[in-house]
């Protein structure tokens, strides 16, 4: 991996995505170009189906583009097939999703733990329970996602997204299940939490107040992607 | 695979276990297993006790036999571990006063017989007792009809040979000596060995035939086996259990048949148990998968840790089930113990290991497809839910599990010829179940616009889920088959069964009745008030020649080939087949076949000593020579006790042979004085007790009743499970769509409708449709395995439909009945 100062975190490279509808093609994403530097945070913005979530998945190797490609840490993510894409995520990569995505029969700290788990550290448990302590739900530990609340199972979330110490962290629409005063709590933390770690953060919503906490504005619409004010 | 694999795998099976994910899926398993290993314990230890009670018969585990005598080192090589006895055979004849007898004379030593026991009376048809030992030296035991003939009662003297004996008591029951035909026996008279010197009747010319007798353990026995039956020469051979009579045998054959017929369906039932939950729990998991590609996992990754978890589930369940199966053969054997009138022998580990074998069949037939395609899922489904859901690999899933069981029975199955008629009935019902679910589904869905609202939910939301609707239709419709299919087995065809040894079955056989005689023998029974019985003719001959080729014992392998080369065949004519005879080859002659040259043989012979249909059979008669085509093959009933041939041609082709007369009947316990007056008018006559034998093949079905009854047990559990299992495949779906209709404001009352008419219905139409299939199927088996005759039950349908609507609805209705009792937020989460 080459010296992060050197080059952007995240680097796209006229990335376009075209899916077959029953109107015909589609062109989600048209020849879209940036780049994020080490430590900022970053929104896209735009409405409903202007293919935020469709870029993000492309920036994160889940999904694949139609056209360009996308570097991550100068690592071209589609030279690599999909093992090597999965290596970069567990490699460098956190996720905090919209509906959570927690796993209903793990408890709070199993969810946690899971990232820790996957990459075979010995510590997991006590990483993962120190992260939970950290936002808040050391009295929740052993609950199952059923049991909490839309926040709390959020906080869980994310507190997985940060276990590994990505350098790199994916939200999408990180409060759009949490009604508002729940939702800037998330956002607190997630926000806390990015800053001590010096994580890079890209951040797709549809809220300009949660927006507005970001380094840098970027908005998606007619499948172009240029800097929002 | 990731050295990670395994600890993530033991974690995750431990976290689903503890979060519910994995009950019916394991109770599916450990219930197969359980099933299979306590039918396969159970049945493992009855077939070695039963193999233990043929050795009775014999006398023995195995008898080594010579027309001289041994060499030791021959014998010596059974070593310490094998018991031995020794007796020496050979005709003479017994002189008591004026009266002389030919009679099977056997000298035996002390240990004589290794297995059963010798049964004596002090007085002529007087209540018999266990002997203890064999006779005394100076002393005989000799058979009734020998006593009768020379007329004499224990206590008098008789002379054989150079010595003179005292009869010390009437022999009733000896393990037969194998080799020799039941028809073709002298009267016995049994001494001690060491007396043999002193009547000087062993001599180097005399017809004497040398029987050592072994018996211990299976092991022992086989190896002693393997290094004798190579050394042995000329005139010498070897008997062992293998050879049981073909009455005890035929019994035997049916009661394995029914216990096989249990363990297969049980085995079948958990696989669609196992399959439902399998499909269930990989489909829950789609989710799971997608996170952790999401969080990096690689996919070997993932389908190592997945297929560790279901290796695991599949041990862990496969060695609870074994532990369940030998157990509950325990209580089987407290159940049995005193009926079986013997100790079960230990079983041996063959179930245990045909169990882990269901576990992991079954679960890696039906749950690798979707498995593999877990691998597969992407991680963009964290995203996009849509993507990458069960359904692709539905039929794979269908078509290897399928496989993989067919393959487990067709591996398992003693009896193919069962399985066979299982697995091709049982794909029929499948196909029959899924084809007409699919058509009465798509007719409910025309029906829905013309019903109330209450009708409208329950059945929109079966016919919306047409998939899952065949699915369940076909798992209820198998599982209600299945059941009615035991209670059919159980109750009519087991009825039917023991229907055919009635009561009355004959008792006892008269043989060797002259031709001059046989009107004779009739009167004599009219008058004595009894059923003057049908009488065969019966002419003795020996296999020379099967289509030119002459037949000789050292060109066969087997023991009950040779052995049937080397005696003489009762052969018969008959212008039709007894009812008990069925023509399994070619075709009866007709009534004009009148002395052609065709022969009918049993096929069982046929096939040990492989007879072709239209072979030209040669036979030695009386120093002539008869040569005739075989025309047909039959199959027939050995275990009714009446008189059946295993050669017959048609009338008039023997009649310039010698014959007898022989017939089977029934005499009453209070009229066996009559047998006593029959043998002292007719004194070349001979009178053999059948009632012994007819008592063991009563004592084994009654024994196989019971067991097909304890076996059920683990069948219906099986069933239900399949029940439980299809009610879980769509509760998902269900509870999303109970819940949406509750944030509407469906009221409880329409919700439970809905629920009940859903289930109802779909009880309804499996439980008809299972009751056709169960009646078919018993249909086929009844004819094809079994050979009884069984009748259409209509009454079938009527209890498959009820009780599947009942049923189904009752379970269904309950399992879901939750989502009505807590705010649809709460009951959206727990999926």
């Amino acid at each position: 991996m080459s010296d992060q100062s050197q080059c952007p975190v995240v680097e796209a490279r006229g990335v376009g995505k075209r899916v077959a509808s029953p109107e015909g093609e589609l062109e989600l994403l048209r020849d879209i170009q940036f780049s994020i530097m080490s430590g900022e945070a970053v929104a896209v913005l735009g409405a409903s189906g202007s293919g935020k979530t469709t870029l993000l998945g492309i920036l994160a190797g889940l999904d694949t583009p139609s056209t360009g490609t996308v570097l991550i840490e100068g690592v071209d993510l589609f030279a690599l097939d999909e093992e090597g894409r999965a290596a970069v995520r567990r490699e460098a990569i956190g996720f905090v999703f919209q509906s959570f995505h927690l796993l209903p029969t793990l408890t709070a700290v199993e969810n946690a733990m899971l990232p820790l788990e996957l990459a075979g550290r010995a510590d997991a448990r006590a990483q993962a329970e120190q992260l939970l302590g950290r936002v808040g739900l050391e009295r929740r530990l052993r609950h199952y996602p059923r049991q909490l609340s839309g926040g709390e199972q959020q906080r869980v979330a994310i507190a997985r997204a940060f276990a590994t110490r990505p350098r790199l962290l994916f939200a999408d629409e990180p409060t759009g299940n949490l009604d508002l005063a729940t939702g800037r709590r998330v956002i607190d933390l997630l926000f806390e939490i990015n800053r001590e770690q010096g994580t890079t953060l890209v951040l797709v919503t549809h809220d300009d107040t949660v927006a507005a906490r970001c380094t840098r504005r970027l908005l998606l619409d007619g499948g172009r992607l240029r800097d929002a004010a | 695979m990731s050295a990670r694999a395994p600890v993530l795998a033991a974690r995750m099976l431990l976290r689903d276990w503890r979060a519910g994910e994995l009950r019916v899926l394991a109770a599916a398993l450990v219930v197969a297993v359980a099933a299979v290993t306590a039918v396969g314990f159970f049945s493992d230890r009855v077939r070695l006790a039963l193999e233990l009670q043929a050795t009775e018969l014999l006398g023995a585990d195995l008898v080594v036999s010579a027309d001289h005598a041994l060499d030791e080192s021959l014998l010596e090589r059974g070593g310490q571990t094998l018991r031995r006895a020794e007796a020496v055979e050979f005709p003479s004849m017994v002189i008591a006063g004026d009266q002389a007898q030919l009679a099977s004379i056997r000298a035996v030593s002390r240990e004589y017989p290794l297995r059963g026991h010798l049964r004596i009376s002090r007085e002529l048809f007087a209540p018999d007792a266990e002997a203890d030992g064999i006779p005394p030296a100076g002393a005989v035991w000799l058979e009734a009809r020998l006593a009768t003939q020379l007329g004499i009662a224990v206590g008098d003297a008789i002379d054989l040979g150079d010595a003179r004996f005292r009869v010390d008591a009437i022999l009733t029951v000896e393990p037969a000596g194998g080799g020799i035909g039941m028809f073709n026996l002298a009267p016995r008279l049994l001494f001690n060995a060491a007396d043999l010197a002193s009547t000087g009747l062993v001599q180097p010319a005399s017809r004497v035939r040398y029987r050592y007798l072994f018996a211990g353990e299976a092991d022992a026995v086989r190896t002693f086996r393997a290094q004798v039956e190579p050394a042995l020469g000329r005139g010498e051979s070897l008997e062992s259990v293998g050879d049981a009579r073909p009455e005890v045998r035929g019994a035997l054959d049916r009661a394995s048949r029914f216990l096989g017929l249990a363990t297969l369906v049980s085995v079948l039932l958990s696989g669609v148990a196992v399959a439902l939950s399998a499909r269930r729990f990989i489909a829950r998991h789609l989710d799971y998968c997608a996170v952790m590609r999401c969080l990096g996992a690689s996919q070997r990754l993932i389908l190592g840790v997945y297929g560790l978890q279901l290796c695991m589930l599949g041990v862990a369940s496969a060695l609870l089930g074994c532990a369940l199966g030998y157990l509950a053969q325990f209580g089987l054997e407290s159940l049995l113990g005193a009926l079986l009138g013997i100790g079960l022998p230990a079983p041996s580990m063959r179930p245990a290991r045909f169990g882990a074998g269901v576990a992991l069949v079954t679960l890696l037939g039906f749950a690798l497809p979707p498995l593999l395609h877990l691998r597969n899922v992407p991680a963009l489904r964290v995203i996009r839910r849509e993507l990458g859901g069960p359904g692709g690999a539905r039929l794979l899933t269908w078509l290897t599990g399928v496989a993989a069981m067919a393959a487990l029975v067709w591996w398992q199955a003693e009896d193919r010829l069962l399985s066979l008629y299982i697995l091709l009935g049982a794909a029929a019902v499948l196909a029959l179940l899924a084809a007409v679910a699919a058509g009465l589904i798509a007719l409910l869905r025309q029906l829905r616009h013309r019903v109330g609202s209450t009708w409208r939910f329950g059945l929109l939301s079966l016919t919306q889920r047409a998939g899952t609707g065949v699915m369940q239709v076909m798992a209820f419709g198998l599982g209600i088959m299945v059941l009615l299919l035991l209670g059919v087995v159980r109750g009519d065809l087991l009825q039917e069964w023991e229907r055919e040894l009635p009561e009355q079955a004959p008792n006892r056989f008269l043989i060797k009745i002259l031709p001059e005689q046989v009107d004779a023998v009739r009167d004599f029974f009219a008058r004595s008030g009894l059923q003057p019985p049908e009488l065969f003719p019966m002419v003795r001959g020996r296999l020379a020649e099967i289509d030119g080729r002459a037949v000789a014992a050292g060109d066969y392998h087997e023991d009950r080939a040779r052995r049937l080369v080397e005696r003489e065949f009762n052969l018969s004519w008959a212008e039709r087949p007894q009812p008990d005879n069925r023509i399994v080859a070619g075709a009866w002659w007709g009534a004009d076949g009148n002395g052609a040259a065709e022969m009918s043989v049993e096929v069982g012979l046929a096939e040990t000593l492989g007879i072709r249909l239209g072979d030209t059979l040669a036979f030695r008669i009386a120093g002539a020579e008869l040569r005739a085509r075989v025309t047909n093959l039959r199959e027939v009933e050995w275990d009714n006790f009446r008189v059946n041939f295993f050669v017959l041609t048609p009338p008039g082709v023997l009649d310039a042979f010698p014959a007898t007369w022989i017939t089977s009947l029934y005499v009453p316990a209070d009229r066996y004085a009559v047998l006593n007056e029959l043998v002292k008018t007719f004194p070349n006559v001979t009178v053999i007790d059948v009632s012994a034998i007819m008592d063991q093949v009563r004592r084994i079905m009654d024994r196989v009743a019971l067991a097909v009854q304890y076996v059920f047990l683990f069948t219906l559990i099986a069933g239900l499970l399949v029940m439980a299992a299809a009610i879980h495949a769509s509760l998902d779906e269900r509870v999303r769509e109970t819940v949406l209709l509750r944030t509407l404001g469906a009221s409880r009352r329409q919700l439970l409708r809905g629920l009940a008419t859903e289930f109802v219905s779909l009880g309804l139409v499996a439980g008809a449709l299972g009751a056709l299939g169960a009646g078919f199927i018993a249909q086929v088996l009844a004819h094809n395995v079994f050979h009884l005759s069984y009748g259409w039950d209509p009454g079938l349908l009527l209890i498959g439909a009820l009780a599947g609507g009942i049923g189904v609805g009752v379970a269904g209705v309950l399992s879901t009945r939750f989502v009505l009792n807590m705010p649809p937020v709460q009951a959206l989460r727990g999926l």
